[in-house]
C-alpha cells in the first residue's frame, strides 16, 4: 500500500490531474497484450526527465515498486506492475524534440508513437527502419526498452541499431546522458547499448537519440507460392547469396496457407507447401531487375506460382494476406501461445521440421510464420482453453520447442522480451555465471529492486507483496 | 436490450492487444487508456466482477466514447465495442439512475407531442438550446438541455416539422416501388428541406415516397444516454406504427436512424429482422436505381464547385462508403475531392458532444483542417448530426467551406422539369 502522504508528493511532482490511486485508474493500467493482469496502488503520469527523477528518488528511498510504461502492447509482462507499487506512463513526454537533417539524427521523448515519428521523418525523405507490428500504437521508448523488430530487420537491422544516445533516470533518481548525437564515440561504457533491451529493469528512459536514413525511393512487392517449406527455405538462402538483401522476406507455412483458406478465403493451389512475400527497396530503376533476378534464383526450387505486383494496390493485396493470418488464427477459436523464437536462417527448415515432432507429439495444432529473411518464426501453439489436459500439454510443447532451438544455436525470444513470460525458462538459454553477472548488474544499478521487479530472472521476489488480480 | 452480462465472451475476446489506440478519435485527443475500447472493456469487466461500481469516475470514462466504432473495425476480433459501453452505460443508469440529461434525453424523445412543441416554439426554442434562456427559466426545468454552451452554434429548428408540411409529390403512389421514408429527428425538427430534397429526387426518379407522422424518434441518442428502455419502447412504437410489409424499402437519409433500424433493431428481437432488412440508406438505394448513371448523363456544368464527403460512422460501419461518392463524382455541378481521414468520426456522437463538448471540439477542429486542406467549398454528408458538429466547427476554426447533406446537392443538379 502507498501512503496518502506519498500520494500528495507524488501530485505535488506530477500534478494533482496525472496521480490516481482510484479503482479505475488502477485496472486501467493493470494489463498489457499478454492479457495477465496485476493492479499497482497508484498510477502516475510524469510531464518531464525532472519529475521522472524526483519521483525515482522518493521511490527508491521508500523501497516502492515503479513499472515503466508506454503503450502497454507488449507481449511478455515487461509493463506489468507483478509487486504492485507504482505504473509511470510515458505518455505525455510525447514530443519530437529535433529532426536534424544535415546529421541524420532524431531526438525524441519516449512517449512518442512510433509509426507517427515514422510519418514525421518520412515526409521530409528520411526513414527510421525498426518497424514492429504494434507501430502505429507501440511508443518508442518503449521499443528502445525491449529492443523491438520487425519485418524490415532483415535488411536494415533492429531498434537498438538505430538508438545512439538515450537520457535515463536510474532507479536511485540519478539522471544521466548516454552515447551522443555523434555516429561514433568510444569514450566510456557502451551504456545506451546496455539500457537498449533491458525490459524497463534498469533504468526509465526519458530521451532517445536516434539515427536515420534517406528514405528509399520505392520499394516492389512479390508473393511466392513454393510445394514444400524446404524450397522457401532454402529461396531465402539463395536470394541472399545473390548479395540481394530484401527489406522484407516474410515466410508462412502450410498451416498457416491452410488457415488462411479456411477462415480468410485465399484462394492458392492445395499443393502449396509455404509462401514467401518477398519485398525490395531502393531506387526505381533497379527494382525491376533485382526482383527479376530473385525469380531466376529461386525458379528450381519448387515454386508453384508467383505474383509480382505492379502498383500500390497490388502490393497492398499481397501484404493483405499477410495482416489477415492473426485473425485468421483466432477463427479458430482456440488458445494462442505465441512464441517467438530465433535461429540462424540456414537453420530455418530444419526448426520448422522440428515443430512439426513437437506438435505430432503433443497433438496440438502448431502454425508457423514470420521473418524468414532473420530466422525470426513466430510459433503459434494453439489449444482448446476449456481443455485443462491440452492447456497442460501446450506448456510442455513450448518448453520442447525452446530447447529445439537452443539445441539449433537459436534463442528463445527475437523480440518479444523475456519479461515474466520466459523469465521460467531463462535458465535454459544462460548459464548460470551470465545469469549471475546480469543480477550484479541490476543489484548494483538497482540495490532495493524496485525499477520494474519480478522480470526476466526466473523466482524474482517482489520487494513489497503485491496484490494480485 | 442485451445486458452487460451478455457480452462477457466478448471480454475475453479482447486480447488488450491496443490496436484500438490507433484509431480511437478521443484518445487521440485526451491520450488516456479510460478513453479507449481496450481499457472500456477492462472496465466493463470489472463492473461484472463487482470490483468497481457506479461512481464518478467510472462513468466519467464511460461517458469518453463517441460510439463511433471505429475501434471495431481494426480490432483483430471484431469486439463490438459500442454495443458494450452502451450497455454498461445501460447497467450504469440501472444503478444509479439516468443523470439528468439522459432522463432528458429519455423523456423529450419518449414525448413526440413535445419534440413537435419544442419545434413550434421556433425562436423560443432555439434560444432554450443555445442556452440563452436563463437558468432559472421552468423551461430549461423541463426541457433540460445542459452542457450545450452559449458559443455553440446551432440551427434553428424549423417553424413546421416536415412531416406536418404539405408535401406535393409529382407521382402517384400507385407506381412501382413502394417505399417509405423515415425521417428522424434531425430532419423533421431541423433540416426539414432535407426531407423536400428526398421527396423531389425519389419523384424524379419515378418514385412515390410515402410519408407518416405515425414515426417517432429512432432511439439512438437514447442509447447513447444509457436510456435502454427508451429504446425499447421507441423501437417498439415504430414497429407498431409502421406498416412496413406494405412497403419495397424504408428509405433513412441520416445515418443515425440508418444505424438503429438496421443494426440496432434486430438486436431486440426476431420480430424487428423485417424492418432491419427493408431498411436502406437512400443513397444507396437511388444507386440501385442508376441516379448515378442518369447524373453522369446530365451536361457538366462549365463553373463547377470543389466538394468533399465526410463518411458519417453509422454508414461506415455497415460499409456504405461508396455510394455516396459515386453520386458526388457523377454531379455535373461538383469536382469530388477526397479529403484526409474522410472516414474519422467528426465528434458528435450523440450525447458525447454534451458531455464532452470541448473534446470533440478538439476532434471536430482536426475534421475542420482536414476540410480546409481538401480545398473544397462544400463538404457533403448524409447524416444531420454530422452537419451540425461540422458546421459548428467550420464556424469556429473560421474556414469559408459549408456543410451540406448530399441530397442537396443532387436536387440542385436535377433538371427544372
Amino acid at each position: 500500500m502507498i501512503s496518502e502522504k506519498m500520494i500528495q508528493a507524488l501530485k505535488e511532482i506530477c500534478g494533482p490531474k496525472f496521480v490516481s490511486s482510484h479503482k479505475t485508474d488502477r485496472i486501467l493500467y493493470s494489463y498489457d497484450a499478454t492479457r495477465k493482469q496485476f493492479l499497482p496502488d497508484v498510477v502516475v503520469h510524469p510531464a518531464d526527465a525532472r519529475a521522472v527523477s524526483r519521483i525515482m528518488a522518493l521511490a527508491h528511498h521508500h523501497r516502492i515498486p515503479v513499472y515503466p510504461r508506454g503503450a502497454g502492447t507488449g507481449f511478455t509482462g515487461g509493463a506489468l506492475p507483478v509487486c504492485g507499487g507504482m505504473v509511470m506512463g510515458m505518455s505525455r513526454m510525447n514530443r519530437i524534440l529535433d529532426i536534424d537533417q544535415e546529421n541524420l539524427v532524431a531526438v525524441v521523448e519516449p512517449g512518442v508513437v512510433t509509426g507517427d515519428f515514422q510519418k514525421a521523418v518520412e515526409a521530409l525523405g528520411l526513414f527510421y527502419p525498426p518497424d514492429p507490428a504494434s507501430l502505429k500504437v507501440s511508443s518508442l521508448g518503449g521499443n528502445v526498452a525491449e529492443c523491438a523488430g520487425g519485418p524490415r530487420c532483415v535488411k536494415y537491422g533492429v531498434t537498438k541499431d538505430y538508438v545512439i544516445g538515450l537520457e535515463v533516470v536510474t532507479p536511485t533518481g540519478d539522471r544521466i546522458e548516454t552515447g551522443g548525437t555523434t555516429m561514433k564515440g568510444v569514450v566510456g561504457y557502451d551504456l545506451t547499448k546496455l539500457f537498449c533491451g533491458s525490459e524497463g529493469t534498469l533504468a526509465v528512459i526519458t530521451k532517445i537519440i536516434l539515427k536515420l536514413l534517406p528514405k528509399p525511393e520505392a520499394k516492389k512487392t512479390m508473393l511466392v507460392v513454393f510445394d514444400a517449406i524446404d524450397g522457401a527455405a532454402k529461396a531465402v538462402s539463395a536470394i541472399i547469396r545473390e548479395k540481394i538483401i530484401p527489406a522484407t522476406l516474410e515466410f508462412m507455412d502450410r498451416r498457416t496457407l491452410d488457415c488462411l483458406r479456411q477462415t480468410a478465403g485465399l484462394s492458392m493451389p492445395e499443393a502449396a507447401g509455404a509462401a514467401l512475400i518477398i519485398e525490395v527497396d531502393g531506387d526505381r530503376e533497379f527494382l525491376d531487375k533485382q526482383a527479376q533476378r530473385i525469380l531466376t534464383v529461386i525458379e528450381s526450387l519448387g515454386v508453384l506460382e508467383n505474383r509480382v505486383a505492379n502498383t500500390f494496390e497490388e502490393s497492398e493485396e499481397i501484404w493483405k494476406i499477410r495482416r489477415a493470418i492473426s485473425p485468421s488464427l483466432k477463427k479458430l477459436g482456440l488458445e494462442k501461445y505465441n512464441e517467438d523464437i530465433c535461429v540462424p536462417r540456414s537453420k530455418l527448415p530444419e526448426m520448422i521440421r522440428r515443430i512439426e515432432t513437437i506438435s505430432d507429439q503433443y497433438n496440438l495444432p502448431i502454425v508457423n510464420f514470420g521473418h524468414a529473411g532473420d530466422g525470426n518464426i513466430h510459433v503459434n501453439i494453439m489449444a482448446d482453453k476449456a481443455d485443462a489436459e491440452q492447456m497442460a500439454k501446450a506448456e510442455h510443447a513450448i518448453e520442447a520447442l525452446f530447447r529445439e532451438t537452443l539445441a539449433l544455436g537459436g534463442t528463445m525470444s527475437g523480440e518479444h522480451g523475456v519479461g515474466i513470460m520466459k523469465a521460467p525458462y531463462l535458465s535454459l538459454e544462460l548459464s548460470n555465471e551470465s545469469i549471475h553477472y546480469m543480477k550484479m548488474l541490476k543489484k548494483a544499478l538497482d540495490p532495493h529492486n524496485i525499477l520494474n521487479p519480478g522480470k526476466i530472472f526466473p523466482n524474482a521476489v517482489c520487494p513489497l507483496p503485491g496484490e494480485i488480480k | 436490450m442485451k445486458n452487460l452480462a451478455q457480452y462477457q465472451e466478448w471480454f475475453q475476446a479482447c486480447v488488450k492487444c491496443g490496436a484500438c489506440r490507433a484509431t480511437c478519435p478521443v484518445f487521440k485527443v485526451e491520450n488516456q487508456e479510460g478513453g479507449v475500447a481496450r481499457g472500456k472493456i477492462a472496465l466493463a469487466q470489472a463492473m461484472m466482477d463487482g470490483e468497481v461500481f457506479a461512481e464518478d469516475r467510472l462513468v466519467h470514462d464511460l461517458s469518453q466514447c463517441l460510439l463511433c466504432g471505429s475501434c471495431t473495425n481494426l480490432c483483430p476480433n471484431q469486439v463490438p465495442t459500442i454495443d458494450i459501453v452502451a450497455a454498461a452505460r445501460m447497467k450504469v443508469a440501472q444503478e444509479k439512475g439516468l443523470s439528468g440529461f439522459g432522463r432528458g434525453v429519455a423523456t423529450l424523445l419518449t414525448h413526440k407531442k413535445a419534440m413537435d412543441w419544442m419545434s413550434k416554439g421556433g425562436d423560443l426554442a432555439s434560444r432554450l438550446l443555445c442556452r440563452q434562456i436563463p437558468e432559472t427559466s421552468g423551461l430549461r426545468l423541463r426541457f433540460p438541455v445542459p452542457g450545450i454552451p452559449n458559443e455553440r452554434t446551432f440551427p434553428k429548428p424549423s417553424f413546421k416539422p416536415f412531416l406536418k408540411r404539405d408535401i406535393r409529390q409529382t407521382v402517384s403512389c400507385s407506381a412501382s416501388h413502394r417505399v417509405l421514408f423515415f425521417t428522424g429527428c434531425g430532419i423533421n425538427y431541423l433540416y426539414p428541406e432535407i426531407g423536400e430534397y428526398l421527396v423531389r429526387i425519389l419523384n424524379f426518379m419515378g418514385v412515390h415516397v410515402t410519408l407518416t407522422d405515425e414515426q417517432g424518434c429512432c432511439g439512438l441518442p437514447a442509447l447513447s444516454a444509457g436510456a435502454g428502455d427508451a429504446v425499447e419502447t421507441l423501437a417498439e412504437r415504430n414497429l407498431k406504427a409502421l406498416k412496413i410489409h406494405a412497403f419495397d424499402a424504408v428509405l433513412t437519409a441520416c445515418a443515425s436512424c440508418y444505424g438503429a433500424l438496421a443494426g440496432i433493431y434486430p438486436t431486440l428481437g426476431s420480430g424487428y429482422q423485417p424492418f432491419a432488412e427493408k431498411t436502406r440508406d437512400v443513397m444507396d438505394f437511388l444507386m440501385d436505381m442508376n441516379l448515378a448513371g442518369r447524373l453522369a448523363s446530365l451536361p457538366r456544368s462549365e463553373d463547377r464547385i470543389q466538394v468533399t464527403y465526410h463518411d458519417p460512422c453509422h454508414l461506415r460501419n455497415h460499409g456504405l462508403t461508396r455510394a455516396p461518392r459515386q453520386l458526388l463524382a457523377a454531379l455535373p455541378q461538383v469536382d469530388y475531392v477526397e479529403m484526409t481521414d474522410a472516414a474519422t468520426c467528426c465528434g458528435l456522437g450523440g450525447t458525447f458532444s454534451v458531455h464532452h463538448y470541448e473534446t470533440s471540439q478538439k476532434i471536430g477542429s482536426q475534421k475542420a483542417k482536414h476540410i480546409a486542406q481538401s480545398g473544397a467549398e462544400i463538404v457533403a454528408t448524409a447524416c444531420p448530426g454530422c452537419i451540425i458538429q461540422l458546421q459548428d466547427n467550420l464556424n469556429r476554426e473560421n474556414i469559408p467551406a459549408r456543410a451540406a447533406h448530399l441530397l442537396e446537392l443532387v436536387c440542385q443538379a436535377l433538371p427544372v422539369k
